[in-house]
């Protein structure tokens, strides 16, 4: 079947209302199962045993008394994982930080796990279990790590990217070069030019619901997985690798999610789940604690930015160059090269350079968090703007607009840009009541822009009608943010009948073709492509039951607003059936009636927001306050605005709290000293003014409907335009993320002194 | 583990005295058992106090308030009384934790969890409260910040349990105050803290004083040096100066990932004027 994606411009009914959530009643009541919800009989628990250290050999694990002690049925190491990776550098690495081989790479990685009758006991077999280490020299920090003399984490690795192998090992795994122009010729042509460096610490998702599945493997050698993922296909396809089984004998079914934001995309617990039960024969349950998420889950990249901007008198941006490190935790990613795509994608720019560096640390492995790596990127080179504009006397937003990306401009990164929302929610801002409103003593305003590719990928989505006219919807893309009610509300529009006769539900990975994992906000986007494509095949089939019914050919039936029409003159007394009235039917002309569709969703448009906060400042503590926050971005189409304008506050919120508190502290001893919500600050509900939202609606040519991920985005601008503001109520550039009350009355009074 | 809710105080002290292995007290166990369900702590013994006659009371006497080891501090809120004669005391009970947490935890049980960031015990030691021991020997009655020895650790042997807290009945034209510092709003722990109490003359003049900061040192400390900053004295500009100078000298604090020695030394002074200021108006001054 032929499907058309481009963007018709058709009026829509049912698309951009506001129907009650599908999944709310039971998440609000307790009743929707989460990862640590499901149950089976004669489950075990199973516990894990991390590294204490920051960087050690493993030279013996002794678990013969963990495995003596009653009530214990497994007892496992990497031993009981071997390395079926068959070269995979990208698998093996997953594996090794699953369950460390040789060497433990940060604190709390895993060394052992237990599965026993109850937690105690499980405990108990912990604290059995006798690991000798030699301890190394470790690294944590990512400037340091790129010292000559820094400890080496791994000494296999020599830097990609560069013209010539080097001669000898490093932390640094890659670098990666991104731009266009002559940037030395165009800092030549500037009257102005604004040098600074930046850091950035690491950050977590913040989830609150821990990581947890059940695995069950059979004597058979099949085996479920019940586990909160964004992606069970993929989970699916790393866990069967990782044990050597077949993917379509491991079924993997996803559970409702308490928040993933890119940290529920990679494995860690569930191919330990799995090992554990394939040794005791029994199902297992593990359930991170929140501690365990904290040391060995997530987090975002810590980094280092060296960003240079210069521009003519005029405003003109001649040239603007960018250096950036980001932590990899012990493992190569690539962070940094993200980073480096999106720094300046805001802006139409002559001559850009920007450079990525990958770096090693004794930390956990670096995990996505919510448009990864563009966060930090976006804090560095917005922040050099927003000084330019005042060194130029210019208005921050006037700046921005003159030097905004437009379609047909040669992006940063490489691609040109088709229709984009830059320049729309810079000229939003510009006109938006709140940059209007007056400040008070100690506050200061601040605004940034942020870019985000968004993608689309592989999907599959069943829609089946049943005999009573009611439609359920099979997706394989993880309801993240809302994604059963716009997907319902997308085949309601595309079949021409009520919201309320559609239910939505995730499928598993036995019962629809393959769907990449919910992340690069790609959800609502390509499951929506999907449903669309669907409901077009089941509406062909439908045009054909109803043609059957009236004897007539289905080139003369048409589907208009949920009914089979017949046209031309002839058929002009045959009236209209709907589809309920088809679906009744279908027993006796065909059998079900349903619609498949398994697509790749190409052209998943590039999303810009802009937002604008107002922050005050105590100038004797530091302490910090958001007193008003706006978001305006571009949605393409907004198919449910309330769930976007829930993502656009969420990605506020947690940038809020990236911004001003959060960041994980190590100690000397490379142990992470803040793993729990105590002293790992995201911020409270008290913490936040009501985040004002404005959406914007440029379509994206690639869509039938012109939608674009929005869940991204809106963690871009935030740490920029609150570090704008802080600068701007304290009276100092402040180039240190987070800005926490330390940091501010440090820097206050360094400028005082000074 | 054994779990026993005894109904007198006698007997609680009794099973205390004599259990071997380890035994904690529980009342709200907003620590106890955060503890617990981490694995820090695995008694042998508990002993829940809450069904002990007098312990869950606020009772008025002629010398002032006595509030019983097993109040929840949000009763402590729900006493008109008690929140006129002592603000500060009752302002610094209903920071700990949050609005789930303060249903539950009590100042004995903050007092007893000897913790130098405790939001509570800097706003007694102020105040001047006292705590009140039953034990196998009998009754003693201590100052609140004889307790706390350091942190995890108190004065209290085997067998030991404060029964009640005791604050002053109120002499006129007094006041107290406590304030944090957080970098949050709420749900979270002192980073420094401080408490003033002090009461005036007609002129507005300080007749008596006591400071005491928290998060500042092992143990919540009393500034005798502050308080002398401020008597014989009107709170003006210089006063409160000298204040924020002496209780930043005074602090003995730790950098940790909560904050800096120079943070802690500078915000600690601050918020000693700021504590000051509020008890000072609360006092009737001007």
């Amino acid at each position: 079947m032929n499907f058309d994606p481009r963007f018709s411009g058709r009026k829509f009914a049912s698309v951009g209302t506001r129907p009650i959530r599908p999944d709310g009643v039971d998440k609000v009541t307790g009743r929707a199962r989460y990862g640590a919800d499901f149950n089976m009989a004669g489950q075990l628990v199973g516990r894990v045993l991390r590294s204490p250290h920051a960087h050690a050999k493993i030279l013996k694990i002794d678990t013969s008394k963990a495995e003596k002690l009653a009530g214990v049925k497994a007892v496992i190491t990497a031993k009981d994982l071997p390395d079926l990776t068959g070269g995979d550098a990208a698998m093996y690495d997953i594996l090794d930080n699953c369950m460390a081989r040789t060497k433990a790479l940060y604190d709390g990685h895993a060394v052992a796990a237990v599965a026993a009758i109850d937690a105690r006991t499980a405990r108990q077999a912990l604290k059995l279990i006798e690991v000798e280490y030699e301890i190394l020299p470790h690294v944590t920090d990512v400037d340091e790590a790129m010292q000559h003399h820094a400890p080496l984490i791994n000494d296999t690795i020599f830097t990609e990217g560069l013209e010539e192998k080097p001669v000898k090992p490093s932390n640094v795994t890659k670098r990666s070069q991104f731009g266009h122009g002559d940037v030395h010729q165009g800092f030549g042509h500037a009257d102005f030019i604004v040098e600074r460096s930046f850091k950035t610490e690491q950050t977590h998702q913040g989830y609150i619901e821990p990581h947890a599945c059940v695995a069950s493997v059979s004597s058979d050698g099949t085996a479920e997985l019940w586990v909160c993922t964004q992606g069970h296909f993929v989970y699916r396809q790393h866990c069967a690798q990782l044990l050597g089984m077949e993917a379509s004998k491991l079924r993997v079914t996803s559970s409702e999610i308490g928040g993933g934001f890119g940290g529920k995309t990679h494995v860690w617990a569930e191919p330990v789940a799995l090992a554990l039960s394939r040794k005791a024969g029994r199902p297992v349950k593990l359930v991170m604690t929140r501690d365990e998420v904290f040391r060995a889950s997530g987090p975002t990249s810590a980094t280092s930015i060296d960003v240079k901007i210069g521009a003519r008198k005029d405003g003109t941006i001649t040239a603007a160059e960018a250096t950036l490190r980001y932590s990899a935790g012990p493992y190569a990613g690539s962070w940094a090269e993200i980073g480096a795509m999106t720094a300046f994608a805001c802006y139409k720019l002559d001559n850009v350079k920007t450079v990525g560096y990958e770096v090693l640390v004794n930390r956990p492995k670096t995990a996505a968090y919510r448009a990864p790596s563009a966060p930090m990127a976006a804090f560095a080179v917005e922040s050099a703007v927003d000084e330019l504009a005042k060194e130029l006397g210019m208005d921050p937003v006037d700046f921005r607009i003159k030097n905004a990306a437009q379609e047909g401009t040669r992006s940063s990164y490489g691609p040109v840009y088709g229709p984009i929302g830059i320049g729309p929610t810079l000229e939003a801002v510009k006109n938006h009541p709140h940059m209007k409103a007056p400040l008070k003593k100690n506050q200061g305003r601040g605004m940034a822009c942020g870019f985000w590719f968004n993608f689309g990928g592989q999907t599959c989505v069943d829609l089946n009608i049943g005999m009573d006219g009611s439609v359920s919807l099979a997706v394989g893309t993880v309801d993240v943010g809302g994604s059963r009610a716009s997907l319902s509300l997308v085949a309601a529009e595309e079949l021409g009948i009520d919201y309320a006769q559609l239910k939505a539900v995730v499928a598993d990975t036995s019962s629809l073709g393959y769907n990449d994992m919910t992340d690069g906000s790609r959800g609502t986007f390509s499951s929506s492509m999907a449903t669309i494509s669907a409901a077009r095949n089941a509406i062909k089939i439908l045009r054909e039951r109803a043609a059957q019914m009236w004897d007539i050919s289905v080139d003369d039936v048409v589907w208009e607003q949920g009914h089979a029409v017949a046209k031309g003159d002839k058929h002009g007394n045959l009236g209209k059936l709907s589809l309920k009235e088809i679906a009744a039917e279908s027993g006796k002309t065909g059998g079900p009636i349903a619609g498949h569709s398994e697509l790749v969703a190409d052209g998943a448009g590039v999303s810009f927001a802009t937002h604008i906060c107002d922050i005050e400042v105590d100038p004797e503590t530091g302490s910090t306050r958001v007193i008003r926050y706006t978001v305006v971005q571009d949605a393409g189409k907004a198919v449910h605005p309330t769930y976007v304008e829930g993502q656009y506050q969420g990605g506020a919120a947690q940038g809020i709290g990236w911004a001003l508190n959060e960041e994980y502290i190590y100690g000397k001893d490379g142990r992470l000293q803040n793993a729990g919500f105590l002293d790992y600050r995201i911020p409270v509900c008290s913490d936040l003014p009501m985040i004002d939202t404005q959406i914007l609606e440029i379509p994206n040519p690639n869509h039938p409907y012109g939608v674009r991920g929005v869940g991204e985005t809106s963690i871009v601008p935030p740490l920029a335009a609150i570090a704008n503001a802080v600068s701007n109520a304290a009276g100092v550039r402040m180039t240190h993320i987070p800005m926490s009350p330390p940091r501010i009355l440090a820097a206050i009074e360094a400028e005082r002194g000074g | 583990m054994r779990y026993i809710r005894p109904l007198s105080i006698e007997d609680a002290v009794g099973q205390l005295a004599g259990s071997a292995g380890t035994a904690a007290i529980l009342a709200g166990g907003s620590d106890l058992l955060v503890r617990m369900k981490g694995g820090f702590v695995e008694p042998d013994l508990i002993v829940d106090i809450k069904s002990i006659a007098g312990l869950s009371d606020i009772r008025e006497t002629a010398d002032g308030f006595s509030i019983g080891a097993a109040v929840p501090c949000a009763v402590l809120g729900e006493n008109a009384a008690l929140k006129k004669a002592w603000p500060g005391v009752v302002e610094a009970a209903k920071l700990i934790g949050s609005k789930q947490v303060q249903g539950r935890c009590t100042i004995t049980g903050n007092l007893c969890n000897a913790s130098p960031a405790a939001d509570s015990v800097p706003a007694l030691v102020a105040a001047g409260a006292r705590a009140v021991i039953a034990g196998p020997s009998g009754k003693r009655t201590i100052a609140v910040e004889a307790v706390p020895t350091g942190p995890g650790k108190t004065s209290l042997a085997k067998g030991e349990i404060i029964e009640a807290i005791l604050l002053d009945k109120r002499s006129p034209s007094s006041g107290d105050a406590y304030l944090r510092f957080i970098p949050r709003t709420e749900m979270d722990i002192a980073v420094v803290s401080a408490g003033v109490n002090l009461t005036i003359d007609e002129h507005g003049v300080v007749t008596a004083a006591r400071v005491a900061l928290g998060a500042a040192a092992p143990t919540v400390l009393l500034v005798e040096e502050a308080a002398e900053a401020l008597i014989g004295r009107k709170l003006d500009e210089a006063a409160l100066e000298r204040l924020a100078k002496v209780c930043a000298g005074a602090c003995r604090p730790i950098d940790d990932k909560r904050g800096t020695i120079e943070f802690r030394r500078k915000v600690a002074g601050v918020l000693a004027k700021r504590a000051a200021t509020t008890a000072y108006a609360r006092a009737g001054g001007k």
